[in-house]
């Protein structure tokens, strides 16, 4: 025996560690490739000081949004590369051709895809808008803890780095993307994968968790004078149910995460097949947090299709009260309907119809929301923007993806559905036409107010219209399928099945969605390139209703020159009605937060920290952990963390964004 | 003196932020214990052959380490009041006494801990000792960090005094420390009293 020193030192981290294969090659060398030319454009541009001060240490939520969107943006880019992989292994992996990926291979792709599109695009957009929006919504300067916010969102960079990082070296998750024991213990998964997979999520997670802590205080205790509860705009709303999920939801996954590592590091029992374990625990606690994590995800985008809808129907939104109600409702009962999830694990009657019927009672908040949305619209002024036409797609999408979801919370349908592909598309048609569609609509509302132009309008129709028809096909064939029999993550079937074509029909549906992502990004470029013609001088392009739609655009650091007083729901309206929209401000001073290092080097640390607990180098993580510990109490004892805007600075700025008044 | 009011009232609402902010972070800790009582309730059964809770615990010991753990929760109220009054050194002695309980409530954990694992009957042996395990050091972790949390602001306190910005830290450390306490009472009743004496 005697100890190890090589394994001392680099625990199972060695050679072998780096994947081959034409396929992961390529994917390596994106990433690689992606990361050369970003660092060599910032030498070349001399934008390395820019870039530390401006953007990596700032504490201004909207910098952090703008990072979290464009992450979320990367990430969507690869969760769908990794898609188009799928596509194309199902549609052409019949009878005798094996298509162009091992099952090994395809396993980890489903997995990295769900990860990645739930964690790092719903969950990060999602953030993004939130801390560009939610901040200017409720009249406030700041979000409660600036620099608590900073931590948050470096660990979801951390996060992110985590699961590139499984592209390079060692391998990602072959479990799916919620890892269910005992396929995901040690003793059925023993590479790194799974050990990615529970960092990458601990890490992220634990940023969402202090995200959910400030905005709760945020909306709680900083909104501006006059903003009562039922005065707030409906996305703030739709925001706290959202973070009060958060708060109870993902202390869960911190503690099952946990203890799946700890069965695996350190040779616990709690989810394994042997040893007393008891793997449906897992199961169960997963979709305690799992379920309202879905939740969490959709109910801001119900929040952004809220304001759009009232903004471009000129009305102020139908039945606000029954709104609040309904988030209440549905953030309430995503607590009370996780084991819809698993009716086939045998819990009984009894307790399959109490959690069959939870989930049919959901549809009734959901529902009043829908006719409100369009009792909003009736009678309206209809302006059919690029944010209003998804909208309609997703007002229809949803529509059909819930009636199919009440169908599957019938626990004898469930049954048969179980795992089949239409369950896949029934996600896909929540998840793609809620979520995706609610924050590419918030993003195109938004975006004049954190850029200062509009984006070009003809090409953002041109992208929903790709993306509704790649969306109709992709996952129509999948709900056939699936009441075909097809079971979900099939990496190969038999010919005389007859579902190739169902499958091709599903592949040309992702290359419109594909070329729907193109057209998106050739939007973005071309709207920089003609910025001029479509600038946003007056800071409220589309005659806005709520308080962002005051502050001249892009928003200046301080967010609002004087803080604003609020008397009705749809403040900024109610200013514009009455005309004071005009009146001379008296400015004051200012004081913000200072940037600062600290969130990004905690962030480093627990990185380092995630990545030697995967290949079990100790001495490095217990380094990284006193890392984080010093860099906590190095920030904790730092009092001077402010720095103050004079009045006359104020005015200048003011000034300079095309404030005048008379 | 108008500047100066406006001042003290920004601080007042920091203050309040920050606190309304901890019991926010508080009832998220709250859950994560909740998930780890959930999962002991559910396995403390599960003994796969090994010894149960009944055979294994050393009831008088918890019961010292529980005396100890309540004894601390005075002590930090002591120091808070001393605070309130502006009374510097006394506030510091309670809080060094504070932190002398609870490392030795961490000294008879720790050695329990390893009483049981010399024996056999670590973490590795079954699901029940996992989940025991994994409940009462999570426990035991957080106790870890509220005392390196005394190390870093004990010296604060002593040099700077008791400003506005001490007092804040610690009213934050006695809702964490009086926190812990609870939970360790529901540790204490659930896991020792009703696994020993059933």
């Amino acid at each position: 025996m005697g100890f190890n020193i090589v394994a001392g030192i680099f625990g199972r981290l060695g050679p072998d560690a780096i994947q081959h294969g034409a396929i992961v090659m390529g994917g390596q060398l994106s990433v690689i490739g992606a990361g050369i030319f970003i660092i060599g454009l910032l030498t070349y541009l001399k934008r390395w000081k820019w870039l530390y001060k401006e953007w990596l240490t700032t504490l201004d939520p909207k910098r952090i949004g703008v990072m979290y969107i464009i992450i979320s943006l990367l990430m969507l880019v690869r969760g769908f590369g990794d898609v188009m992989l799928l596509r194309i292994q199902q549609a052409l992996s019949v009878g005798s051709s094996h298509g162009i990926i091992d099952s090994n291979h395809f396993q980890q792709i489903f997995s990295a895809h769900g990860t990645i599109m739930i964690f790092f695009v719903g969950m990060g957009l999602m953030f993004g808008l939130i801390n560009l929006i939610l901040p200017l919504q409720i009249g406030a300067r700041d979000v409660a803890f600036p620099f608590l916010n900073s931590v948050s969102f470096w660990l979801f960079a951390a996060g992110f780095g985590l699961v590139n990082l499984s592209l390079l070296i060692g391998e990602f998750s072959a479990a799916g993307w919620l890892a269910y024991p005992p396929l995901s213990e040690l003793a059925y998964s023993p590479k790194t994968g799974i050990d990615y997979w529970i960092w990458t999520l601990q890490i992220a997670g634990v940023g969402s968790l202090l995200s959910g802590v400030n905005f709760i205080v945020t909306i709680l205790k900083m909104r501006a004078p006059g903003m009562n509860l039922m005065k707030m705009p409906i996305f703030v709303w739709s925001v706290l149910s959202s973070m009060v999920l958060i708060i109870f939801a993902f202390p869960i996954q911190t503690a099952t995460l946990a203890m799946l590592s700890l069965d695996r590091t350190l040779g616990m029992h709690f989810f394994t097949a042997s040893g007393g374990g008891n793997p449906m625990m897992y199961v169960n606690l997963i979709w305690a947090w799992g379920h309202p994590e879905v939740y969490i995800l959709i109910l801001p985008a119900f929040g952004v299709f809220s304001e759009v809808v009232a903004t471009f129907s000129r009305k102020r939104l139908f039945g606000y009260t029954s709104m609040v109600f309904a988030l209440a409702a549905i953030a309430l009962l995503s607590f009370l309907v996780w084991l819809h999830h698993f009716f086939t694990m045998g819990g009984g009657a009894n307790v399959n119809a109490f959690f069959g019927v939870m989930t049919m009672i959901i549809a009734v908040p959901t529902g009043v929301k829908v006719f409100n949305w369009l009792f909003t619209m009736y009678r309206g002024r209809i302006h059919l923007t690029s944010p209003m036409m998804w909208f309609l797609g997703f007002v229809i999408t949803f529509t059909i993806g819930g009636m199919a979801g009440v169908l599957m919370a019938v626990p004898p349908a469930d049954f048969q559905l179980h795992n089949s592909l239409f369950l896949v598309a029934h996600f896909h048609t929540m998840i793609v036409g809620g979520v995706v569609y609610g924050y590419f609509a918030g993003l195109t509302y938004w975006f004049p107010k954190m850029f200062g132009f509009k984006l070009n309008e003809r090409l953002g129709k041109l992208a929903f219209q790709c993306w509704i028809v790649g969306f109709v096909l992709a996952f129509v064939p999948l709900y056939i399928l699936g009441l075909m029999g097809a079971t979900r993550r099939l990496d190969h079937y038999d010919a005389s099945l007859g579902w190739q074509g169902l499958f091709v029909v599903a592949g040309i549906g992702a290359l419109f969605i594909g070329a729907g992502i193109f057209v998106q990004v050739l939007q973005l470029a071309f709207s920089i390139w003609k910025r001029h013609e479509n600038l946003d001088t007056t800071g409220d392009p589309w005659d806005g209703r709520t308080l962002e739609w005051s502050t001249p655009s892009p928003t200046p650091v301080y967010n609002f020159a004087v803080q604003p007083i609020v008397s009705d729901r749809d403040a900024w309206w109610a200013v514009k009605q009455a005309g004071d929209q005009h009146r001379k401000p008296i400015y004051e001073d200012i004081q913000l937060p200072k940037n600062s290092i600290m969130g990004p080097a905690i962030a480093g640390f627990a990185f380092v920290f995630g990545f030697a607990v995967i290949w079990h180098i100790y001495w490095l993580a217990a380094a990284a952990m006193i890392g984080v510990i010093l860099s906590i109490i190095i920030r904790s004892t730092n009092e001077d963390t402010e720095y103050t805007i004079s009045a006359a600075e104020v005015e200048r700025i003011e000034i300079s964004a095309g404030r005048r008044y008379s | 003196m108008n500047h100066q009011l406006t001042i003290s009232h920004q601080e007042h609402k920091d203050t309040e932020k920050t606190l309304f902010g901890f019991w926010v972070y508080i009832m998220t800790d709250c859950v994560l214990f909740a998930s780890l009582f959930a999962t002991y309730a559910v396995l403390h059964t599960s003994t796969f052959g090994g010894p149960s809770g009944k055979e294994l615990f050393n009831l008088p010991s918890v019961l010292i380490e529980t005396l100890l753990l309540l004894t601390s929760s005075y002590s930090v109220g002591l120091a808070l009041l001393a605070a309130r009054r502006h009374d510097r050194d006394v506030t510091i002695i309670w809080l060094m006494v504070t932190a002398l309980l609870g490392a030795a409530f961490l000294f008879i954990e720790v050695s329990e801990f390893q009483h049981l694992a010399a024996a056999g009957n670590s973490w590795r042996r079954s699901g029940f000792l996992s989940a025991f395990f994994t409940l009462v050091a999570t426990h035991g972790l957080h106790i870890t960090s509220g005392l390196l949390w005394l190390a870093v602001i004990t010296p604060k306190v002593y040099k700077q005094g008791l400003t506005a910005l001490s007092l804040k830290r610690l009213e934050l450390f006695s809702i964490f420390w009086h926190f812990l306490d609870i939970i360790w009472i529901f540790i204490f009743t659930l896991v020792y009293l009703m696994g020993g004496l059933a």
